[in-house]
């Protein structure tokens, strides 16, 4: 009965008062649940906006294809044999290239005055934050997902079997949280959306190159090799490689979870500061 | 315990600067509780900064502030319990569907999962927005897009909203329900602190106005009190040739009143508080055989208000008549 007028597109004041009317304040939630409202927002925008997910996973799964056929056969002997070795290492790639996201996100967000609507409200204030990187943390387990599955179906087998792929795709998810908090930082600092994704591109796309994910850093020449030996990309390809191989590097998985750690303690803070004040 | 109410907004010498700019420059507000307030001025007047320290997004420089009675640099956290902030600044999520949006804003403020849905469908019920209840916000018009922000701004009723230009862009009838909405809001208790360029929607609104210009208040008073300082109306005059303009400004001048050149170089406006004198000039200009375009008798606008209060234009209409002039 309230809907005769508004089934024509206007408001019903009568029925705008009893909505005003109707509510009583409800206890303010807990800081874990604000978190997951604000991560059911990231799920709902992978669902209405699944572009952006699709246009990080589109280039790893053509380096993929590519790589292994055009340069499989001369750089590792065959085919197959270059694809054992770039598969992990280009699901490092994947799921990194998708933290770029993050930063567009939050910087998409801030142009438009939602993060206004967002600090305006009685919340834990890095909750909008938290929840939006639990939100992307799926996005991360579907772009690496997606990486695995292509493999398989070009004829990648992973030793380590099943689970070796699935420790190595939660290192990755876990890793790329910690370096999300860089893309926010980002996110906060540039002017549009687009500088954020040209700006986290310039940045991640060298870097994955100057790794251990194409090639075997042995032929490289004496600096750039030093180079890549401790460029953390390649540190978390060789703890992915390890992990799918079913031969745990235990080294390289722990510097990853340190640089991880590492990375989330320092710009985490510079993160929530700077939301809090732009 | 019979002490008064605290006032909604009291706000003593607030001062904003961005770089060299200073956005506001020493501001007093006392606005009382359960009506609205209007905040009226021209774009760059410092109105949507004056929000936003109201509303805890930025520290003011200097001066201070309290909504019921809490500050809102020390009391940040209570003060946004209190208040909510619709128009220009506060956005909806243009990627989520309406329904999500007010779901959201829901559980964000502890509505249990049911209820944030009854909640929310109520709202999208209430606001004529249910049939696009599930469509991208994105794709909404601007008349829904305003109707939802106003909506998100209530999930759980605010003791103080702050409107930001709530109707510009908007069609009239769309402005109008807007209007009605905020009518029914004060109705049901709430504060409105509105910001406006529109005299108009001042008028028709707000109990009490101040007019800031360049980070100041200039003025303050009811409605009322406010166009009787400044000329109770204007007459507009269109020319259908330009180049008569400054003899019919000279005819107005004498059988009317104070008369300036609008923004328009066929227009002219005349302070006037009498109709028949306005008709008189009218009949002037045709007896001089200068030919009219179109006339009107109206309330002055926020440029003829300015115009009586700092003896300037607002800067944008200025900035206007120097382009056209070069």
């Amino acid at each position: 009965m309230t809907s005769t007028r508004a089934a024509r597109g206007t408001a019903d004041t009568a029925a705008v008062r009893r909505a005003i009317a109707s509510t009583a304040r409800p206890p303010r939630p807990g800081r874990l649940s604000m978190a997951l409202a604000f991560g059911w927002r990231g799920m709902l925008k992978i669902k209405h906006v699944p572009e952006q997910l699709i246009d990080v996973t589109v280039t790893p799964v053509m380096f993929v294809v590519l790589f292994t056929y055009l340069f499989g056969g001369a750089v590792a002997g065959s085919t197959q044999a270059y694809l054992q070795y770039i598969l992990p290492g280009i699901l490092v790639m994947s799921v990194l290239f998708t933290t770029v996201y993050s930063g567009v996100a939050l910087n998409t967000d801030l142009t438009r005055g939602v993060v206004d609507r967002f600090r305006s409200l009685p919340l834990w204030r890095p909750a909008p934050l938290v929840g939006a990187l639990l939100g992307d943390s799926v996005r991360y387990v579907l772009a690496g997902t997606v990486i695995i599955v292509v493999g398989v179906v070009l004829g990648y087998r992973p030793e380590g079997g099943a689970m070796g792929a699935v420790a190595a795709l939660a290192l990755v998810v876990v890793f790329s949280f910690g370096l999300s908090w860089v893309f926010t930082v980002l996110g906060l600092l540039l002017r549009s959306p687009n500088a954020v994704l040209n700006g986290g591109f310039l940045a991640i796309f060298p870097l994955t190159f100057l790794s251990n994910v194409f090639v075997d850093p042995a032929t490289l020449p004496g600096p750039l090799r030093a180079f890549v030996d401790v460029n953390p990309i390649s540190i978390l390809a060789t703890a992915s490689r390890s992990l799918m191989e079913g031969r745990p590097d235990v080294e390289a998985i722990l510097i990853s979870l340190v640089v991880a750690a590492a990375l989330a303690a320092i710009f985490a803070p510079i993160t929530t500061r700077l939301y809090r004040s732009r | 315990m019979t002490t008064d109410p605290p006032l909604a907004i009291q706000a003593t010498g607030l001062v904003k600067s961005f770089g060299k700019t200073r956005a506001v420059a020493g501001i007093d507000l006392a606005v009382p509780t359960g009506a609205i307030y209007g905040v009226l001025g021209p774009n760059g007047a410092g109105k949507t900064t004056v929000i936003r320290m109201l509303a805890t997004l930025i520290a003011p420089d200097a001066g201070s502030a309290r909504v019921l009675g809490h500050d809102v640099v020390t009391e940040g956290d209570t003060v946004r319990g209190l208040v909510s902030l619709t128009g220009q600044l506060a956005s909806v999520d243009e990627d989520l569907g309406g329904r999500e949006n007010l779901v959201l804003l829901g559980r964000l403020l502890g509505l249990r999962r049911s209820a944030a849905r009854a909640r929310a469908d109520e709202l999208l019920d209430a606001f004529g927005i249910a049939d696009a209840a599930t469509r991208l916000v994105k794709h909404y018009s601007g008349g829904m897009r305003r109707r939802l922000d106003v909506a998100a701004s209530i999930v759980v009723t605010p003791q103080v909203m702050f409107l930001d230009e709530p109707t510009t862009g908007l069609d009239p009838r769309s402005r109008n329900q807007v209007w009605e909405i905020a009518r029914a809001l004060v109705a049901g208790g709430t504060t409105i602190l509105l910001c406006t360029q529109y005299l108009e929607e001042a008028d028709q609104l707000a109990e009490g106005i101040a007019v800031i210009d360049r980070g100041h208040v200039i003025a303050e008073g009811t409605p009322g009190q406010l166009k009787a300082s400044v000329g109770s109306g204007a007459l507009r005059v269109r020319l259908l040739d330009d180049s008569r303009r400054p003899q019919a400004a000279r005819i107005l001048q004498d059988v009317v009143g104070t008369t300036t050149p609008a923004p328009d170089p066929a227009a002219l406006t005349t302070a006037c508080a009498d109709p028949e004198r306005a008709a008189f000039g009218v009949a002037e200009l045709a007896r001089a055989g200068i030919g009219i375009a179109e006339f009107s008798l109206g309330q002055p606008s926020l440029d003829e208000v300015f115009l009586a209060l700092t003896g300037h234009m607002t800067e944008e209409s200025a900035d206007t008549v120097e382009e056209q002039a070069s």
